[in-house]
């Protein structure tokens, strides 16, 4: 099994969401992560999906996706080729004694420091999943008290866009 | 960055700009006005040569009515007359009703209620459709797919919200999976109460979504006839399937402009109907290479009226067809070359055929499990081409060597120059050994049943007659279970759309309303549901809407008081134990009388009732019924409870292991030369 991002473009319409999250249990599929949001074209929205399966039946998910009619396009994201990023907001446990050690590492894996109260600090990181993980891992014999985390997004590298090319036939039939 | 750019990724080709996709698939069903609106809806596929990224909206709608007189079809289906433009204040409901009349639909099949009102009132006043009233929702909905797949036009059915929208969904399920063109309207609470838990609510759009091709709620009366016109495109092109538009009731009282033609606005549509010439060719060269080929016809073939070009096909080279469920009638039951049905009560030539095949060329079927039996043991030696409308079925259950992607109209076409072309250089296969083996296999495990030992009426015989009788030009509709496989095993198809079952879905029940909405698409020729007794008395209500409406079906119920095909397998797979599967009720049949009685049911409704238990009766009953061309007709054949199906490959396991009768499986490996073609 290996871990696959896939960039999906949907027509930014209701219910879209409920489609794509539908076939993906219909057909079996677990979903690792997935994060939605506006794109710089109003009509449509991009989906990042995570999914952690063969070959094959990655081709057979994405071939059911295509056949959902307000899908425009999906593509495979090499993690080489691009851009991946996760954010997470931590609740460490930090009393005065420990909690300078936590700011130490905040700073070492570049997370700010969010929130401070007498007995905990929240910290914000982005970054890869590994990244993430390994910042988790350090604080963990603190005391996570709280954690919450946004699914991926992510971006291919270079000059290329996925969108404008999509776009070009919906400018001309809306 | 990899693009999904195999060649059974369409989006992939339509987003890039290849122009693979042709602009529409020559589909059966479309109008004039369907043509033109897709014209409008994909000019980027249309001229990928000559984008005109400015263009508007506006220039697209003028586009596609200029196209509209020229894009008329020769042989048009009966639709609409050229309409022109139009722009006019209406209610929604009205702008529903018009929008109706312009796709061209002749019929809707359905049941008012209180959401829906507002849309039966128009129609009332329409002139062009003719609204069938039917006793219960399932009805309509396997009325719609029995008109749509006699007729190759989009079916159509009405109901109201709630309990009305619910009773569609196992119609809107069995039309999904057999790929059937559907369009359910549905009345929705209004716009305030939605999500309230309001009277006669329910998320009918949630709750057909993964049994739709696609499905719309509507809310602003704008959108009334622009999604009708989407959803007649979307259930027609491409695969085939149901989409249902769910409009709420007040869009439907709300005041709106009715334009016609609208564009659609369905970026991401984009069906792919033209093959790929390379794949083409290299399926040529494999079909002229095999040694043991075999053409696996499925429902597809059907669907994209390709029957000529299937013929011309497999009598250019030569190879075997087997037809399946949803094919029976794509290919004549009389051609030499045609090995039957395949699968679970496959003969077993066809069975056999596919699985020692060292090439299966897969048109428009789907490789169903009830087709291969166990997958990893079917056809271990064979090369698979397959071709199909919808890529996502190519490699989902066996791998393609050589993947297609295309409407088997053209595919075929394509495949048969290709084929010639191959020829012309000398490359032509020799199946005289293959031929030698499969005459073999038929002449020695031909379809057959034997009489039953105390003289009572064999199923197969019934339905065998029924076959002789009435002939290949009728339309033969069955339910699901054993009546259904010796309709499919017993009856000679000569022609496409003259066998109509539910195949995927196996929903008990499909038959009666099913042979309604093909004898309302078809009323010049005879339509005969092959029932059974258990499937029968699940939607029999539409007998009195068949009476009432002058819809003269004949229905010959295949009475064996059980149901039969579970009972066949409690026979042969749980010893014997009869649980829950006796229709009857001994104390009644002491007393003579029959629970229900199927002839006193009919007459009830306003049919003809009649009973036969004896084989010398059968011939005499059938033909009486023929005479009877002003009412339904009802026969109830009381046949034997113990026959069975053969042959059978049990569930589950490999075709290898078929049986022609119970405990005896065909000798492969026997030598054709000493075959004695018993």
């Amino acid at each position: 099994m290996t871990r696959h991002t896939l960039s999906v473009l949907v027509e930014n319409k209701p219910g879209v969401l409920v489609r794509i999250a539908g076939l993906f249990s219909r057909r079996g599929f677990n979903i690792d992560s997935l994060a939605v949001g506006p794109t710089e074209h109003e009509e449509i929205s991009r989906m990042t999906i995570v999914v952690n399966c063969e070959t094959r039946p990655l081709e057979q998910v994405t071939k059911q996706l295509n056949k959902l009619i307000n899908v425009l396009k999906i593509v495979e994201l090499e993690p080489s080729q691009a851009v991946e990023r996760e954010l997470i907001l931590i609740k460490v446990r930090a009393d005065a004694e420990t909690r300078s050690k936590v700011l130490e590492i905040a700073e070492v894996f570049r997370a700010r420091v969010v929130d401070v109260a007498l007995d905990a600090v929240t910290v914000e990181a982005t970054g890869s999943h590994d990244k993430l993980e390994a910042l988790v891992r350090v604080l963990e014999p603190f005391g996570i008290k709280e954690l919450v985390q946004s699914g991926m997004v992510a971006v291919g590298r270079g000059g290329r866009s996925i969108t404008d090319r999509t776009l070009r036939p919906l400018e001309r039939t809306a | 960055m990899t693009e999904q750019t195999s060649p059974t990724s369409p989006k992939a080709h339509a987003a890039s700009g290849q122009a693979e996709t042709p602009p529409a698939r020559p589909h059966p069903g479309p109008t004039p006005l369907d043509i033109a609106a897709r014209a409008a809806a994909q000019p980027a596929a249309a001229k990928p040569a000559t984008p005109k990224p400015a263009a508007s909206q506006h220039a697209a709608s003028q586009h596609a009515a200029s196209q509209h007189p020229a894009s008329q079809p020769a042989a048009a289906t009966p639709g609409p007359a050229a309409v022109p433009p139009l722009k006019t204040k209406v209610t929604g409901a009205q702008a529903l009703v018009m929008a109706l009349e312009r796709v061209g639909v002749e019929v809707v099949f359905g049941i008012p209620g209180g959401a829906v009102l507002p849309a039966y009132d128009p129609l009332l006043d329409s002139e062009r459709i003719r609204h069938i009233l039917v006793r219960h929702e399932q009805g309509a909905g396997h009325a719609a797919t029995g008109y749509a797949q006699a007729t190759g036009r989009v079916g159509v059915c009405m109901a109201t919200s709630g309990p009305g929208a619910t009773n569609l969904v196992t119609p809107l399920a069995d039309a999904y999976m057999d790929s059937v063109p559907v369009v359910a309207i549905t009345g929705q609470v209004s716009t305030n109460l939605i999500g309230t838990d309001g009277f006669q609510e329910a998320d009918i759009s949630g709750i057909t979504l993964p049994v739709t091709k696609h499905n719309f709620l509507v809310t602003k009366p704008e959108d009334i006839a622009r999604t009708i016109g989407e959803a007649f495109h979307l259930a027609s092109t491409g695969r085939p399937g149901p989409v249902l538009v769910d409009i709420a009731k007040d869009a439907m009282q709300a005041m709106t402009d009715f334009t016609w033609p609208v564009p659609y606005d369905l970026p991401g549509y984009h069906p792919v109907t033209r093959p790929h010439s390379r794949q083409i060719r290299e399926a040529a060269r494999l079909i002229t290479e095999a040694r043991k080929p075999v053409l696996y016809v499925g429902g597809g073939v059907i669907r994209a009226h390709a029957s000529a070009e299937l013929k011309t096909l497999a009598e250019l080279t030569g190879a075997p067809v087997v037809t399946t469920l949803m094919a029976r009638g794509a290919f004549p039951d009389s051609h030499s070359q045609h090995l039957g049905m395949p699968g679970m009560h496959g003969t077993v030539a066809a069975v056999g055929a596919l699985q020692k095949a060292d090439l299966i060329v897969a048109l428009g079927a789907r490789f169903d499990d009830r087709v291969t039996g166990k997958l990893d043991t079917f056809a271990p030696d064979a090369a698979i081409v397959h071709a199909d409308i919808d890529p996502a079925e190519i490699s989902k259950n066996r791998r393609a060597d050589v993947p297609i992607v295309g409407d088997c109209k053209e595919v075929i076409t394509d495949l048969v120059a290709a084929v010639q072309a191959e020829h012309a250089h000398g490359r032509r296969g020799d199946h005289a050994e293959w031929w030698a083996q499969i005459d073999q296999w038929r002449g020695k495990y031909p379809l057959g049943y034997a009489d039953p030992e105390d003289g009572s009426l064999a199923p197969q015989y019934v339905i065998e007659r029924i076959g002789k009788l009435i002939g290949p030009d009728a339309v033969y509709v069955a339910g699901v279970g054993q009546h259904q496989m010796w309709a499919a095993q017993f009856i000679d198809y000569e022609n496409p759309g003259t066998w109509i079952n539910s195949g995927g879905a196996g929903t008990m029940g499909f038959a009666v309303p099913a042979a309604m909405g093909a004898k309302v698409g078809r009323p010049e020729v005879q339509v005969w549901a092959i029932d059974g007794d258990g499937c029968f008395q699940m939607t029999n209500q539409e007998l009195a809407t068949c009476a009432i409406e002058g819809i003269a079906v004949k229905v010959a119920i295949i009475n064996n008081g059980n149901l039969g095909m579970v009972r066949q397998w409690q026979t042969l797979f749980y010893n014997e134990r009869y649980s829950n599967t006796n229709l009857g009720d001994k104390k009644a049949e002491l007393n003579g009388t029959r629970i229900p009685d199927f002839v006193k049911l009919a007459e009830a409704y306003g049919c003809v009732g009649l009973r036969c238990d004896a084989a010398h009766d059968v011939d005499a009953v059938i033909e009486q019924a023929m005479a009877i061309n002003d009412q339904p007709v009802v026969i109830d054949f009381i046949v034997h409870p113990d026959a069975m199906v053969w042959p059978m490959v049990a569930a589950g396991t490999s075709n290898d292991d078929i049986n022609f009768a119970r405990g005896m499986a065909p000798d492969w490996e026997a030598n054709p030369e000493a075959g004695d073609g018993i």
